[in-house]
């Protein structure tokens, strides 16, 4: 797997070869600077973890924290996140040219809030007619039987929080790659708003079970 | 905010001046199989849309009694050429009115002096 950190900076529109318009995602993805390797022996795991997004002044960085970007004599990082990835070594930076045009790519990102939200906007609930003397607008209706089982099921779609969660889009189009400028675009939306974080990566990880 | 700017400059073409209701022939190139030749569109311009890179304009033209329209990508790499046949003098942003006009009803006026 290889991977990259970004930023989100919004989309718009571009014109392909074959003259077809197709609405992409601008990133400004890397540079990324390697701050620590992870080892097997030493941490149980492989993985680079990677710092982006340069903090000019970084007086609110913390002394532990100054130490650790000290440690590969690199500046101040907003934005810190491992990716098991390998080829680099820490001090290293990475670039979006490790990604090239045409590849899928996995991104994750924190969506958009929405805040409490009922269920017809949360769940797609179809609710009730809207008139003719219906009480039943926009409510979740029963949300259980009676004696058994007498409770609610677990994961019972209620109203509650929405958005504001790591979501991860798959099989994302690299449409163009744009070196000189750390920029890259991708065919179509890219979780969350406009300048939010996120971890471009080759694939999805997927979580291993260690028998 | 500012780099999505530049990547839209990037696709934008140099257009030659045209308003609503002038006559225009578009060239398209148009891909037939592994074959590409230009094909010519001629009519009125009766609409223009968008701004920047999004632009499109609305051409009309009665073609064997039956009137066509095509919206152009103003920007689309496909347009090759766009000709100003002839300049026209409405006093409106949308055409739409020629839609349902026949014959000497669906022209337009012809601008008698140039316009710079």
């Amino acid at each position: 797997m290889k991977g990259i950190l970004g930023k989100k900076l919004g989309m718009t529109q571009i014109f392909m070869e074959d003259g077809r318009l197709v609405g992409v995602t601008v990133i400004e993805a890397g540079p990324v600077r390697v701050l620590q390797k992870k080892e097997k022996d030493k941490d149980g795991y492989e993985t680079l973890q990677m710092g982006f997004d340069k903090i000019r002044k970084g007086k609110n960085v913390t002394k532990p924290m100054q130490g650790h970007f000290k440690k590969t004599s690199s500046p101040m990082f907003r934005f810190l996140k491992e990716i098991g990835m390998e080829g680099f070594n820490a001090g290293d930076d990475i670039r979006v040219d490790i990604f090239s045009r045409g590849e899928k790519i996995s991104v994750t990102g924190t969506s958009k809030g929405k805040g409490f939200q009922g269920v017809m906007k949360r769940h797609n609930y179809k609710g009730g007619p809207g008139s003719h003397g219906s009480m039943f607008n926009r409510a979740p209706g029963s949300i259980g039987q009676s004696s058994y089982p007498s409770r609610v099921w677990k994961n019972k779609a209620l109203p509650g929080h929405m958005g504001d969660e790591r979501i991860t889009t798959k099989n994302l189009k690299i449409v163009d790659i744009r070196d000189e400028q750390n920029l890259m675009l991708v065919e179509g939306a890219v979780p969350g708003a406009n300048g939010g974080y996120l971890i471009i990566r080759s694939e999805a990880p997927v979580a291993v079970k260690e028998n | 905010m500012n780099a999505i700017k530049v990547i839209e400059e990037g696709y934008k073409k140099e257009i030659p001046p045209f308003r609503i209701g002038d006559t225009v022939s578009v060239s398209m190139k148009i891909k037939e199989g592994e074959k590409e030749r230009v094909q010519t569109f001629t009519g009125i311009v009766i609409g223009r849309k968008g701004s920047g890179t999004r632009e499109s304009f609305m051409v009309r033209k009665i073609s064997y009694g039956i009137g066509v329209e095509k919206i152009f990508p103003i920007h689309s790499p496909l347009i090759e050429n766009i000709k100003v046949v002839k300049q026209g003098v409405v006093r409106r942003a949308k055409l739409y009115y020629l839609r349902d006009k026949k014959g000497k009803a669906a022209k337009v006026k012809e601008k008698t002096f140039l316009r710079k």
